[in-house]
């Protein structure tokens, strides 16, 4: 029960890009059409669930204050949290580069319309601010962790193709010149952010 | 060393007319979280600035060294050791501002303006304009975020830096502060208000389509 309230407060509470606004480069950059959008969607949502558990391992039998105690009693006072960012980012941008080899094997269709975009997803912030808000937030349980990673990646799906479909009827309005493409875009964003945060009084 | 017009290009140009955030749409991220008050959006255009032009140096020194294919790890590698070191500084020297930013100084390292200006400029440039091109960028970051931070706090709590600005007989002849300010949405929304200002006056960045 837990694990699935946690998902949804994810989804929709603490949204990573109304919320955080974490990952936006390439939720403006790639939201031009919806299927496209829910292409990147699906691979921050699949490098999320895979990065996330790893990390949370990592974070607990490794860098955490005294996590090192399962070698001996002498490493009890190691604390080599001053590593983890370095720890966590290398092992996004290794998992990254796997999921893009597989992508590419096995769909190719999608490989080449992500484009530039798949590289792009190691550095982008919802994947590594996942990592960092797991380290923060000390989940009792890889489960709930994983639960996290599952719902984060949700919810910036989600954002992204909506985005992407009102950016695609968009196309026929009349905006200001000033404001075409990108300034527009982030009106959007901002609006949609709004809407987003009547979501922020419910307890599940 | 006297600036020639291409090394001033290279300092001078992210500030406006090649604006990583406003026209490279890269760095948006951290922008928009950090920016409710005046002194955390400072601190963490500071950060960046250093993170830039030390990283692009560092990538600039060594791209004949690095192996292509493995080229956005070895970056990343550079960036998460200097972004620890200055989330370490800052936790020594200012504690609270620190925990304002709370992961936001962590994630420096996925700031989009690092792995982009680290692909399109250093890996091709030597270190001084690596350096130069590091600061404008990061400068050019920097104020669109000080200025954020700055309308946000004057007008979401009527202070700059924590002191009050707004005399308080604003406040007894009825005005309030706009609580609206103080929450996300609003970041992107004077973000938005900054591109039109700045595409209005430079007609060229115009785009065509919506």
């Amino acid at each position: 029960m837990d694990a699935i309230s946690l998902i949804v407060r994810s989804i929709f509470v603490d949204n990573m890009v109304f919320a955080y606004f974490l990952g936006m480069c390439s939720f403006l950059a790639v939201s031009k059409n919806v299927k496209t959008a829910l292409g990147l969607g699906l691979a921050v949502t699949l490098v999320l669930v895979i990065t996330l558990p790893v990390n949370y391992l990592l974070e607990n039998y490794v860098l955490k204050a005294g996590a090192l105690e399962w070698l001996g009693p002498q490493f009890a006072n190691v604390d080599l949290s001053v590593f983890s960012l370095l720890i966590f980012i290398a092992v996004i941008a290794a998992i990254v580069q796997l999921v893009e080899m597989v992508i590419e094997r096995f769909s190719p269709a999608l490989y080449s319309s992500l484009g530039i975009f798949l590289p792009l997803i190691a550095v982008n912030c919802a994947i590594l601010g996942g990592s960092l808000f797991m380290q923060q937030r000390e989940f009792a349980n890889i489960g709930m962790a994983t639960a996290y990673a599952f719902g984060s990646g949700i919810g910036w799906l989600l954002a992204i193709v909506g985005m992407a479909a009102i950016r695609e009827k968009l196309e026929y309005s009349d905006v200001p010149k000033p404001l075409k493409g990108l300034g527009i875009t982030f009106i959007v964003t901002a609006l949609m952010a709004i809407g987003f945060m009547s979501f922020s009084g419910i307890s599940i | 060393m006297a600036l020639n017009s291409k090394t001033k290009a290279v300092l001078l140009g992210p500030l406006s007319k090649n604006n990583p955030i406003l026209v490279q749409v890269l760095g948006i991220c951290s922008a928009l979280a950090v920016t409710s008050k005046l002194e955390p959006s400072l601190v963490m255009a500071i950060a960046v600035v250093i993170v830039t032009s030390f990283s692009n140096v560092i990538i600039s020194l060594l791209r004949k060294t690095i192996p292509n294919r493995i080229r956005i790890i070895v970056q990343l590698v550079v960036v998460a050791s200097l972004v620890t070191i200055v989330s370490e500084v800052l936790k020594a020297y200012s504690y609270d501002v620190n925990k304002q930013l709370s992961v936001f100084v962590g994630l420096i390292v996925t700031n989009c303006i690092l792995m982009g200006r680290l692909e399109a400029f250093a890996l091709g440039n030597g270190p001084w304009p690596s350096f130069l091109d590091g600061i404008g960028n990061g400068l050019g970051y920097g104020w669109i975020l000080v200025v954020t931070g700055f309308f946000r706090e004057l007008l979401g709590s009527g202070e700059l830096m924590g002191h009050q600005v707004i005399p308080q007989a604003f406040y007894d002849a009825g005005y309030e502060n706009n609580g609206l300010m103080m929450l996300a949405p609003m970041a992107v929304l004077i973000v938005a208000c900054i591109i039109w200002v700045h595409r209005s006056k430079n007609k060229d960045l115009q785009e065509e389509t919506n």
